[in-house]
């Protein structure tokens, strides 16, 4: 099983956003997408999440186009989980997971639907909060039901934009750990974009380096994380320091106010 | 460990869907009675059992009928229908504010939000001033009905309007709500132009119909509303799972197998077809497109395969009692039940402020 994009020009309006991107998401594995704002990670993510229509390119899953299939069949194998979440002031917790189940219901819910909601709602420990109002939880719990949703829907790809970003370090080890167990135990492929450097580098299988559109490096944390690759895309210098707890990516602070300083005394 | 069974989500779920389900039956019980009572209510008094034996002769026996003709009349040819229309026109105008709401993720959307009531209005008002002679295409027989023919016409335009804009825009619900308070404004000044070039008469007849009433109830009426409701309700509801993922956004409902596009444009037709229907017959009732869908959010929750139902059965039996009341409390002098509608809407708004129902609201 590969999703596997070949090619792949997005535009909105007059501008493009993405420049021929090519990259598979391979059986079981997580794939990190790492750059700057702007780089086009969210957009990527959208399209492949059947969200924006690509101007060029192909999608294919499993060596068929994901045109060939329907929106249904498209919706069962591949779930999303946006930055930004919309929901209404009214939705209930266990309401919003169970949306998850929309592609693989008719009307009712069976059993098994249930089942599904009932052990996504324990893998993200919301269950004790099936009842309330999404308006009444914090970013973090309403960030880990949304995932929940997505773990719900049973996709065999996820994309994740940016889970973390709402997180204390704890819940964000454990949706990490989450994701890790989700790959290993084979139900799924992960493409996630992060932030955090580090959640990249020690996570992933593979990383996908991106800046401005375009893909300027792909391959394992090591092949792509490097200092040069570093530098040049996030203008920030970088310190690869090893601890007892392996490697760690860290921006050498003292250099990077000093580029701030250097590029304001440009303007 | 029990308590922690207890909190079982499948468990929840189904004692939800257990309440729900006894929360709708109850409803439509409620709403029997109310038409029961609506029935009986009235200055020709006629006993409860004789209206019901009517109703039973009418419908297995009606020569039988011939020898009380003015007990039939009453009851057969003046109430019932009057009692149906109100029912119908309180289900379409709410289903058509819930589903609108859902669409448009918006919850103070309702039939009129959108322009459909101005210019209703408007076509009203149009046939009002120049009679049918600007229609000389509808055949004779049609002559009388030029007001209904009128506001059901613009009424659609509204949203053909609407729906050329968003071709052209997009369909974002921004949008589509802009779109709609514009056009109303436009169709709005329409209206006001008629009302200033017209005479006394006409523009007596004008303002009750823009107060909205049961009169034009008989049984054509009947025949023309039943069967447009009835469709628009099975489509609604059958869209139900759709419009439960657009509360998570077009982003996540696109992600989950939802054509949002078509949903947002076709789910509007409908709700409009099934709104305007009612609103060509009976002229412009207010606030049971709010009220039905918030009232039916607070018992039953956001699930739109047991709100449009609810909210259905919430509408029609706000109508029904509102109309019954208006034609009953001054007796022989009826009130416009669209003014009623308005004062017990905005009472029942400020009620929701003050108690501070910030998630129904906002």
């Amino acid at each position: 099983m590969t999703l596997t994009i070949d090619r792949l020009n997005v535009w909105y309006g007059s501008v493009q956003i993405l420049y021929d991107i090519c990259f598979s998401i391979r059986d079981g594995e997580i794939l990190c997408v790492i750059g700057p704002n702007g780089s086009g990670k969210s957009t990527l993510i959208k399209t492949l999440a059947g969200i924006i229509e690509p101007k060029s390119g192909i999608i294919s899953m499993n060596g068929v186009e994901l045109s060939q299939y329907s929106r249904n069949e498209v919706a069962k194998k591949i779930g999303y989980v946006p930055q930004d979440f919309q929901y209404l002031s009214s939705s209930t917790v266990l309401e919003a997971v169970i949306l998850g189940r929309r592609p693989h219901v008719q009307w009712t819910l069976k059993p098994q639907d249930l089942e599904i909601v009932d052990t996504a709602m324990e893998m993200l420990n919301i269950t004790s909060m099936a009842e309330k109002m999404l308006t009444e939880l914090s970013g973090g719990e309403r960030q880990r039901v949304f995932i929940a949703r997505a773990i719900a829907q049973k996709p065999e790809y996820y994309l994740f934009d940016e889970p973390t970003s709402a997180l204390d370090i704890r819940h964000q080890i454990d949706v990490f750990s989450m994701i890790r167990t989700i790959t290993r135990s084979g139900k799924g492929s992960v493409f996630v974009a992060v932030h955090d450097l580090n959640f990249a580098y020690h996570y992933a299988d593979r990383v996908i380096l991106m800046d401005k559109g375009r893909i300027i490096a792909q391959g394992t944390p090591d092949e792509v994380m490097t200092r040069d690759h570093i530098i040049s895309v996030y203008d920030v210098p970088m310190q690869f320091i090893t601890t007892d707890a392996g490697q760690y990516v860290v921006p050498d602070w003292i250099q990077a106010e000093k580029t701030e300083q250097y590029h304001q005394g440009e303007q | 460990m029990h308590e922690r069974s207890e909190m079982n989500p499948t468990t929840l779920y189904r004692s939800g869907q257990r309440k729900k389900l006894l929360i709708i039956l109850f409803l439509s019980l409620l709403l029997s009675g109310a038409v029961l009572y609506a029935l009986y209510a009235g200055s020709y008094h006629l006993p409860f059992d004789r209206i019901l034996t009517i109703i039973h002769q009418a419908i297995t026996d009606p020569a039988s009928l011939e020898s009380v003709k003015s007990e039939k009349t009453v009851v057969i040819d003046f109430r019932m229908p009057r009692v149906l229309l109100a029912v119908l026109t309180g289900i379409s105008l709410s289903i058509a504010g819930c589903v609108m709401q859902a669409l448009l993720r918006n919850p103070l959307v309702s039939p009129f939000t959108l322009g459909l009531s101005s210019a209703a209005s408007f076509g009203a008002a149009l046939a009002i001033v120049f009679g049918a002679a600007f229609l000389p295409f509808l055949p004779p027989q049609f002559q009388n009905s030029a007001i209904i023919f009128c506001a059901f016409i613009l009424g659609w335009l509204s949203i053909l309007l609407i729906y050329g804009i968003s071709r052209m825009k997009g369909s974002s619900s921004a949008t589509l709500i802009l779109a709609g308070v514009v056009i109303g404004y436009i169709f709005t000044a329409g209206v006001m132009i008629l009302k200033y070039l017209t005479n006394d008469e006409k523009l007596r007849e004008i303002t009750l119909w823009l107060m909205g009433g049961m009169w034009g109830a008989n049984w054509g009426a009947i025949i023309i509303v039943a069967p447009i409701t009835l469709l628009c309700f099975l489509y609604l509801e059958s869209i139900a799972w759709d419009l439960n993922s657009l509360s998570a956004g077009d982003d996540v409902a696109k992600n989950l197998g939802v054509n949002v596009n078509r949903l947002r444009l076709t789910g509007l037709c409908v709700s409009t077809l099934a709104a305007s229907a009612c609103l060509a017959f009976t002229g412009i009732i207010g606030f049971i497109g709010l009220m039905g869908p918030h009232i039916g959010r607070m018992l039953i929750g956001n699930d739109n395969r047991y709100l449009i139902p609810c909210s259905a059965l919430l509408g029609a039996l706000i109508l029904l009692i509102s109309d019954t009341a208006a034609r009953t409390i001054m007796d022989p002098i009826e009130i416009p039940v669209g003014v009623i509608m308005y004062v017990i809407g905005g009472i029942f708004f400020l009620f929701l402020i003050l108690q501070g129902k910030h998630r129904v609201i906002t």
